[in-house]
């Protein structure tokens, strides 16, 4: 009874922890005036409406859109085909490649980033706007390597034979078993890809720091000269895309399962 | 030549041999049992019969075409599988037009033919359920039903009743047996099960370290297992050492008066439980004490010491011996029951 | 469709558009960086070619000892007190019911993905004087005035391990909800207590899991490149932020990229040592 009753108090006190900080930009995102105060002085939506009708917030938010969308596009692209010669072919030296892809992510970020300035730097191209999209794609790539890995794990090969023994080939097999089974895992490592390059600072940074702005380089910069109600609300609406983007992926796939638990009633 | 044949077939994988020299043939229309412990190169050999590996040696046929260099996609065969193998992703009605579909069958016609083959398998009426709906044997059907859709030369299956609880694989074996005669279609399983091949099977192949042990149709196999191991394997046995006696065999706890026997060393000889009679009196031709025994309600099996030997004998409730544990007993084991192996054996 | 050897050149295409673009994206400027850590720099701003070892040999100072235990020090920290609490919680959350998991697993993914300049400036508003959370202690009578607790080592701690915590209970819950429930309930079977199970059995048989776990979270505070920046002063300036600021502000790529590359290194030499540990275990 009161180990139940300390590990609730343990669970909320975590829970505060957490949500705290975006209670509070939350909070003085509401301020009337441009000011931050908690709690706030007066209610006013005006904040968050700026986002959209503030044409540098506006520029900003739809090139981070753009860049994740196209930069988790590139990362699927590379990790799908990964993961199906993976699965597909006997070659032990294939997971040299793999090793690769996974690196990015667990190495520290600065890394990455200092490479891709290098490169592009030296071959000419620093500061171009499409540099980014290629260099946060292979950053993430990681991401759907793990869940498409993890999808192509979870077919039964005894399916695909007996998808065989019914006549179907290995171009049918394809399209019709394999591709359907992997979707979901596609399609989440989609949304991981796309809602870690929405928030990524330091690789844009550094490849496209000084010619555009997305919504954490914006942030940044503007926090060198004070800060103001709309980085908050920003920051929350960032906040609830990401909260939406796993909801999502949680409605529609099993996400203790993309995050390695076993199967329900697997055990 | 008709039916399928096996042709002097090998699989070794790496230095392992998991099937040595089979040689067999299935006529049109059979229904044939692999059975065998695990380990035993069964289920290797239906796979190479489906195509999903490849022999290192010898020739498939199938009505005398070889088959070897078909693959698995083009045999036109039937497979029911031990996980099952349903398709997740799809309904039962799905499912089961698989095959149809990938063939480019209308939709018209795949719909027939899901209706009629769930009618079969008696499971009508649930063509639209998600695999995930369906209880076990109800999901057991669905796959055999997606084996028969495209009515395939050849019915294999893999342990296909294992999943099931004790009740319902009885009642499944039926069920597949009668199914079979029905559609009179030539049918493989691969099982470990002896009761389920005793009970299903035109016949019995059973085999042991990659080798076929013995081929014969089910009662013949109980009444004459070719040696120690099927006479063990199917089925209960009392595998008991004998040697030439006077007027008969001699065992550890008497004679087995008429069975002649090579005189020299000791011999193997097996002996059913229902065989051996309890002779009532003292004067019996083998005395034994009761060490056991299990009521199982529509049976009794008593566990008996005849000397250095362990004899287990069987007896129905109507016609139980009085007796307890620890008393002498007078047994007979009649000269016709047993089966006598070579030297070698056991 | 077994898995079989690749053959025909038809076979090797799937890897191969993978291959060449982490190749040239990931390798080739991996390769570069490597090479101007050996360069020298010229004045203005940028680099030439050239083979010296002095941007390593500047390691060998005070100024740059000084940075390096001290982030050595932090990322140990910041992962030991991840780990305290990370451990308990991840163990009583795959004790929950499955619903409950996945509404805690879509937060802490929110606040994982969450932007290190969006977590600076949200803790640094929440610890600032004129917005903070002070003011509400001060609306609630329980302090006299608001005051600031940032820039500070506590306001750097507090946002590494906000930020590294959610991290902490994704790389734990694999393992942790894959343990076999009945080790537990062995335990309380024999006499022991929840918290005696809890710490005799579950932690025991998960330790290498916990070493591992202890090292990976350690590469990932490590690599914290803006909140000690934010949030501290510039005696909390980590490894990472001085790679930042060497290579953006102070124009000294050669230098940056020496210490990336020693950054890599270290990761490595971890990350290998994470992997052994984690391999002697049999899956749990």
């Amino acid at each position: 009874m009161s180990g139940r009753f300390l590990s609730r108090v343990f669970f909320a006190a975590l829970a505060l922890f957490l949500a705290l900080p975006l209670v509070v930009i939350a909070g003085v995102a509401l301020n009337e005036k441009k000011t931050l105060a908690f709690p706030p002085q007066g209610l006013s939506a005006d904040w968050y409406l700026q986002i959209f009708t503030d044409d540098a917030w506006r520029a900003a938010l739809v090139h981070s859109v753009l860049i994740a969308a196209s930069s988790a596009l590139i990362s699927v692209a590379i990790a799908a085909p990964l993961a199906w010669f993976l699965w597909r072919r006997v070659a032990p030296w294939a997971r040299i490649v793999q090793v690769l892809g996974l690196s990015p992510f667990i190495l520290p970020p600065v890394i990455t980033a200092l490479g891709a300035l290098s490169f592009w730097a030296t071959i000419g191209l620093y500061g171009q706007p499409w540099t980014v999209v290629i260099s946060h794609g292979i950053f993430f790539v990681s991401l759907p390597l793990v869940t498409i890995t993890l999808g192509f794990a979870t077919i039964d090969r005894e399916i695909i034979e007996a998808g065989t023994t019914m006549g179907a080939d290995d171009r049918t097999l394809l399209k019709t078993i394999v591709f359907p089974l992997i979707r979901p895992y596609l399609i989440s490592g989609f949304a991981f890809a796309f809602v870690l390059s929405l928030n990524e600072y330091i690789v844009a940074y550094m490849t496209i720091g000084f010619t555009l702005e997305t919504i954490p380089i914006k942030i940044f910069n503007a926090l060198r000269y004070g800060y103001t109600p709309t980085m908050a609300s920003v920051s929350v609406f960032f906040v609830l895309v990401a909260v939406t983007v796993f909801g999502l992926v949680a409605r529609f796939g099993d996400l203790p399962k993309l995050l390695g638990a076993w199967d329900e009633g697997e055990r | 030549m008709s039916g399928l044949d096996l042709i002097d077939i090998s699989k070794r994988f790496g230095q392992v041999s998991a099937v040595d020299s089979v040689t067999l043939s299935v006529p049109h229309g059979t229904f044939v049992c692999l059975l065998g412990p695990s380990g035993c190169g069964k289920t290797t050999l239906l796979r190479m019969i489906a195509g999903l590996e490849e022999p290192s040696s010898g020739e498939l046929r199938m009505d005398g075409d070889r088959l070897n260099d078909i693959p698995a996609h083009r045999r036109d065969f039937g497979m029911v599988f031990q996980s099952l193998a349903l398709f997740p992703h799809l309904s039962v009605g799905e499912n089961i037009a698989y095959p149809l579909r990938i063939r480019g069958r209308s939709a018209a016609e795949q719909a027939a033919r899901v209706k009629d083959l769930l009618d079969l398998v008696h499971l009508p009426g649930v063509a639209d359920r998600a695999i995930s709906q369906l209880s076990g044997g109800q999901r057991q059907r669905v796959a055999i039903a997606r084996a028969l859709a495209v009515s395939p030369r050849l019915f294999l299956l893999d342990e296909p009743l294992s999943a099931l609880d004790a009740k319902l694989r009885e009642a499944m074996q039926v069920e597949l047996r009668q199914l079979q005669q029905q559609l009179g279609i030539t049918t493989i399983v691969v099982t470990h099960d002896q009761r389920e091949a005793m009970s299903m099977s035109d016949l019995i192949v059973v085999m042991s370290k990659g080798r076929i042990q013995q081929m014969a149709k089910p009662v013949d196999m109980y009444r004459r297992p070719a040696n120690a191991f099927v006479a063990d394997f199917l089925g209960q046995a009392n595998l008991i050492r004998a040697r030439a006696g006077v007027g008969g065999a001699a065992i550890s706890g008497g004679v087995i008066p008429g069975l002649a026997l090579p005189s020299g060393g000791g011999t193997l000889i097996s002996v059913r439980p229902e065989d051996i009679a309890f002779v009532a009196g003292a004067d019996g031709p083998v005395r034994a004490r009761v060490g056991f025994i299990r009521d199982m309600g529509a049976s009794v099996e008593f566990h008996l010491d005849a000397g250095e030997d362990r004899i287990v004998a069987v007896a129905t409730p109507q016609a139980r011996p009085d007796c307890r544990v620890g008393e002498e007993v007078s047994l007979s084991i009649p000269a016709e029951a047993c089966v006598v192996f070579g030297e070698g054996e056991g | 469709m077994r898995r079989t050897p690749p053959e025909k050149p038809a076979d090797y295409l799937p890897i191969a558009f993978p291959a060449a673009m982490l190749g040239l994206f990931f390798v080739v400027p991996f390769a570069i960086m490597v090479a101007i850590s050996f360069f020298e720099r010229v004045q203005g701003g940028f680099y030439q070619p050239a083979f010296t070892l002095a941007n390593y040999g500047r390691f060998l100072s005070a100024f740059f000892g000084e940075i390096l235990v001290f982030s050595l020090f932090l990322a140990a920290l910041v992962s030991a007190v991840c780990l305290v609490l990370g451990v308990p919680f991840t163990y009583l959350l795959t004790k929950l019911s499955r619903r409950v998991q996945v509404a805690w697993l879509i937060g802490l993914l929110g606040v994982l993905s969450l932007s290190e300049v969006i977590i600076g400036f949200a803790w640094s508003t929440l610890l600032s004087r004129t917005a903070g959370i002070s003011n509400l202690f001060v609306a609630l009578g329980l302090m006299q005035q608001p005051r600031a607790w940032t820039p500070g080592f506590a306001a750097v701690m507090t946002g590494l391990v906000y930020q590294a915590f959610p991290y902490t209970v994704l790389v734990l819950y694999p393992a942790f909800s894959r343990l076999d429930p009945s080790l537990g309930e062995a335990a309380r079977t024999l006499g022991a207590s929840p918290l005696r199970a809890f710490l005799t059995v579950i932690v025991p048989a998960l330790r290498k899991t916990l070493i591992a776990t202890f090292i990976i979270v350690f590469i990932f505070a490590l690599g914290a490149y803006l909140l000690p920046q934010i949030l501290g002063r510039p005696q909390h300036w980590t490894l990472s932020v001085l790679v930042t600021d060497q290579a953006i502000y102070q124009s000294n790529m050669p230098f940056a990229a020496a210490m990336a590359v020693f950054l890599v290194i270290a990761s490595l030499v971890l990350v290998l040592l994470a992997n052994m540990i984690n391999r002697r275990e049999p899956a749990s």
